[in-house]
C-alpha cells in the first residue's frame, strides 16, 4: 500500500486560508488505512479548518467528501459536478490521487495536497508502517531473501553490508535495521547464502525513476476495451 | 606493474607496506595539505587522502592528492560511492590519472546523515547517489585499466592505470559474512585492502584465518588498519560507538592508568596518554605484521600526523624503501 502522513496543520492552513469554498476530498483506499486521508480524516480535517477559520475571522465554507479510490476515473464520476462548485480541492489522497484529480479538473480549480506521500509499505502492527519497496522496476528479491536492499539499505548497496553495521543496526539510526544483516541471516536460514557470493554488476537504474516517467501499457487489454467500446457504439445505433 | 605506484612497488618487493592518512581541510587554503604532507613524507609509502570523510565538505580528494603529490608524498586518492554517479566517477578517474595519481581506494562513504557524528552541521538533507557500490566501483576501475573500456562499453584511448584499493571491516556484523564481503571485493579486482581500525588482535587473527582459507591473502595485499589512540576517552568512544570496532578492556585500562599517573596536571595527562597511545600503536603494528597474509599496515593518526615518525621508527619500519624511477 501507499503510506502517507497528514501535513502539519499550520502548513495546510497557510495553503487554504485565501480560499472561500474548500472541499476536503478523501480517498478510502491506502490513505484511509494509514489514517491520513480517508473519509473520516477528511471530515476531521474539514472541521479543524472550519474552527481555524472562525478563530481567525476568515469567511470560509469547508465541506468534506470521500470516494473509494482517487486513481481511477469511474469512482470520481458521481461527484464530478459537485466538486466543480468549490474553488479549492484539498486532497488528502496520495500524490497519485492529487495528480489524477488535478489532471481530471484540467485547471478548472486547483487541487492541493493534504498529506505527504511517504512510501510503499506494509503495516506490521496497527499504527506502524514500514517502507518495503522502492518501485525500482527491476525486482531482485529472489536474490536477497525477500528483503529489498534498494530501500531497506540506506545506501542501496547491492553486494553486502558496508562498514557501518553496528549490532545489526544501520549507521543512519540505531532504530533502523541493517538490511544486509537481515539479508545474510535470512539467506542462512534459507540455506542459500552462496547466492550472495556472486558479485552483482552495476545496475540498470533506468527502470526506476531515473529513466524518466514510467508507463505500463497492456496492449491486449487496451485492444479488448477498444473493441468493446466500438461494439457498444454500433449496438447503440 | 599495474600502475607503477610507489605503494604497488613496495608491496611487489615483498616488504611490509606502510600507508598513512591525510584528511583535507574544510577550507580552500592548500597550506594545511602542504603542511600535513610535509610531516608524513618519508614515514609512509603512500597516504590516503580522504574523500569528504564523515560526510562533511572538504577539499576534494583528487585536488588534495595532487597537492600532496607536488610535495613529494605519494597519495592514495579515495572515492566514495555516496557523491557521484558512474559518469562523474569515471570522468574523475580519467582526470585523476591525467594529473598523475596512481592509487585509488574505493569506499561506500559515510551516509550524509553522519555529519561528523553530529559534531558539525554537514548536509543531512543532501541526496546521496549510490549508483554503484564499492564492489561495482572496483570492477569499473579494473575494466577501465585492464580492458580500456568504460562501464558502458565505450573505448578509452588511454586507460587510467590505478592500483585499486578497497576497505574491509573484518569485525563488523554479520561477522561470519565479512570474509565473503572481502572475497567479493577481491573478485571484483581489489589489488590492496585497508581494514577498519583493529584493536582486538585475537578476533582479527581469526577473521584473517578465514580470509586465508578462502585464499584471499594471495590475491590481494591486506594492510591492517591501526587507528592511533590519543586518550582513554577516544578508546572508550571507539569501543562503544564506532561500527566494527571493539577495544579490549586491558587497552582502555592502560590508557586510564596513563591518565591517572598525571594527577591533576592536564598537560601531563595529555602527554602521558599520547605516549601510551604511541606505545599501544607500535605493539598493535608488530602483532598485526606477524599475522600470516598481512602485507603491511594502514596507520591512521587522525589530526595527529606528527605521531607517524615516532611510531614508524619504533616499529622498525624506518627508513621506507625507495625505488629508482
Amino acid at each position: 500500500m501507499i503510506v502517507g502522513q497528514q501535513k502539519p496543520f499550520d502548513e495546510i492552513w497557510s495553503m487554504v486560508r485565501d480560499f472561500k469554498k474548500v472541499l476536503v476530498y478523501g480517498c478510502n483506499t491506502c490513505v484511509a488505512i494509514c489514517h491520513a486521508g480517508g473519509g473520516k480524516e477528511a471530515e476531521i480535517l474539514a472541521s479543524m479548518l472550519r474552527m481555524k477559520a472562525a478563530q481567525e475571522g476568515v469567511d470560509m465554507q469547508v465541506d468534506s467528501a470521500a470516494i473509494e479510490r482517487h486513481c481511477e476515473p469511474e469512482f470520481f464520476e458521481p461527484l464530478d459536478e459537485k466538486v466543480r462548485t468549490y474553488d479549492l480541492v484539498l486532497s488528502p489522497a496520495c500524490g497519485v490521487g492529487v495528480n489524477f484529480l488535478a489532471d481530471r479538473l484540467a485547471g478548472a480549480i486547483p487541487v492541493y495536497p493534504g498529506i505527504n506521500t511517504s512510501f510503499y509499505g506494509g503495516v506490521p502492527e496497527a499504527g506502524f508502517f514500514v517502507e518495503l519497496c522502492g518501485g525500482c522496476g527491476n525486482c531482485i528479491l529472489h536474490l536477497t531473501g525477500g528483503i529489498c536492499p534498494i530501500v531497506r539499505c540506506s545506501k542501496s548497496l547491492m553486494n553486502g553490508p558496508c562498514g557501518g553495521t553496528n549490532n545489526g543496526k544501520c549507521e543512519v539510526s540505531d532504530q533502523t535495521d541493517c538490511a544486509w544483516y537481515l539479508i545474510v541471516e535470512r539467506m542462512k536460514k534459507l540455506g542459500t547464502l552462496e547466492k550472495l557470493l556472486e558479485v552483482q554488476p552495476p545496475r540498470d537504474w533506468s527502470t526506476g525513476t531515473h529513466g524518466g516517467p514510467r508507463r505500463v501499457s497492456l496492449e491486449h487489454i487496451r485492444a479488448y476495451e477498444e473493441k468493446e467500446e466500438k461494439n457498444a457504439a454500433t449496438e447503440g445505433k | 606493474m599495474k600502475s607503477g605506484s610507489n605503494l604497488e612497488k613496495v608491496i611487489a618487493s615483498g616488504k611490509m607496506a606502510v600507508t598513512a592518512e591525510l584528511g583535507p581541510p574544510m577550507s580552500a587554503d592548500p597550506h594545511e595539505v602542504v603542511k600535513k604532507a610535509g610531516i608524513l613524507k618519508g614515514f609512509c609509502d603512500a597516504a590516503n587522502i580522504t574523500d569528504c570523510q564523515t560526510a562533511v565538505v572538504r577539499i576534494s580528494s583528487i585536488a588534495a592528492a595532487v597537492i600532496a603529490l607536488r610535495e613529494g608524498l605519494e597519495p592514495v586518492m579515495q572515492m566514495t560511492c555516496r557523491d557521484r554517479n558512474r559518469i562523474a566517477m569515471q570522468a574523475d578517474l580519467l582526470g585523476a590519472a591525467a594529473l598523475g595519481l596512481k592509487n585509488c581506494l574505493c569506499i561506500a562513504g559515510d551516509h550524509q546523515k553522519f555529519s561528523a557524528a553530529g559534531k558539525l552541521k554537514g548536509h543531512p538533507g543532501a541526496k546521496n547517489v549510490y549508483d554503484v557500490d564499492t564492489c561495482q566501483l572496483v570492477g569499473i576501475m579494473k575494466k577501465m585499466r585492464d580492458e580500456g573500456l568504460q562501464q558502458g562499453g565505450d573505448k578509452l584511448e588511454v586507460a587510467p592505470k590505478f592500483f585499486i584499493g578497497a576497505s574491509w571491516t573484518p569485525m563488523g556484523d554479520p561477522m561470519d559474512f565479512r570474509p565473503y564481503n572481502l572475497k567479493k571485493k577481491v573478485d571484483s579486482g581489489a589489488d590492496f585492502i585497508q581494514t577498519q581500525g583493529i584493536y582486538d588482535m585475537d578476533l582479527f587473527r581469526s577473521q584473517m584465518e578465514k580470509a586465508r582459507n578462502l585464499g584471499l591473502h594471495e590475491r590481494t595485499a591486506i594492510l591492517a588498519g591501526i587507528i592511533v589512540p590519543k586518550s582513554a576517552m577516544m578508546l572508550k568512544y571507539m569501543d562503544s560507538s564506532v561500527a566494527g570496532v571493539t577495544v579490549p578492556k586491558p587497552l582502555i585500562d592502560r590508557m586510564n592508568k596513563a591518565k591517572e599517573a598525571a594527577g591533576d596536571d592536564k598537560k601531563k595527562m595529555r602527554e602521558l596518554q599520547e605516549q601510551e597511545g604511541i606505545k599501544i600503536t607500535v605493539e598493535l603494528i608488530q602483532q598485526a605484521l606477524e599475522i600470516p597474509g598481512i602485507k603491511g599496515v594502514h596507520i591512521q593518526a587522525i589530526e595527529w600526523e606528527t605521531a607517524m615518525e615516532p611510531i614508524v621508527k619504533a616499529a622498525g619500519l624506518y627508513p621506507r624503501p625507495t625505488f629508482d624511477a
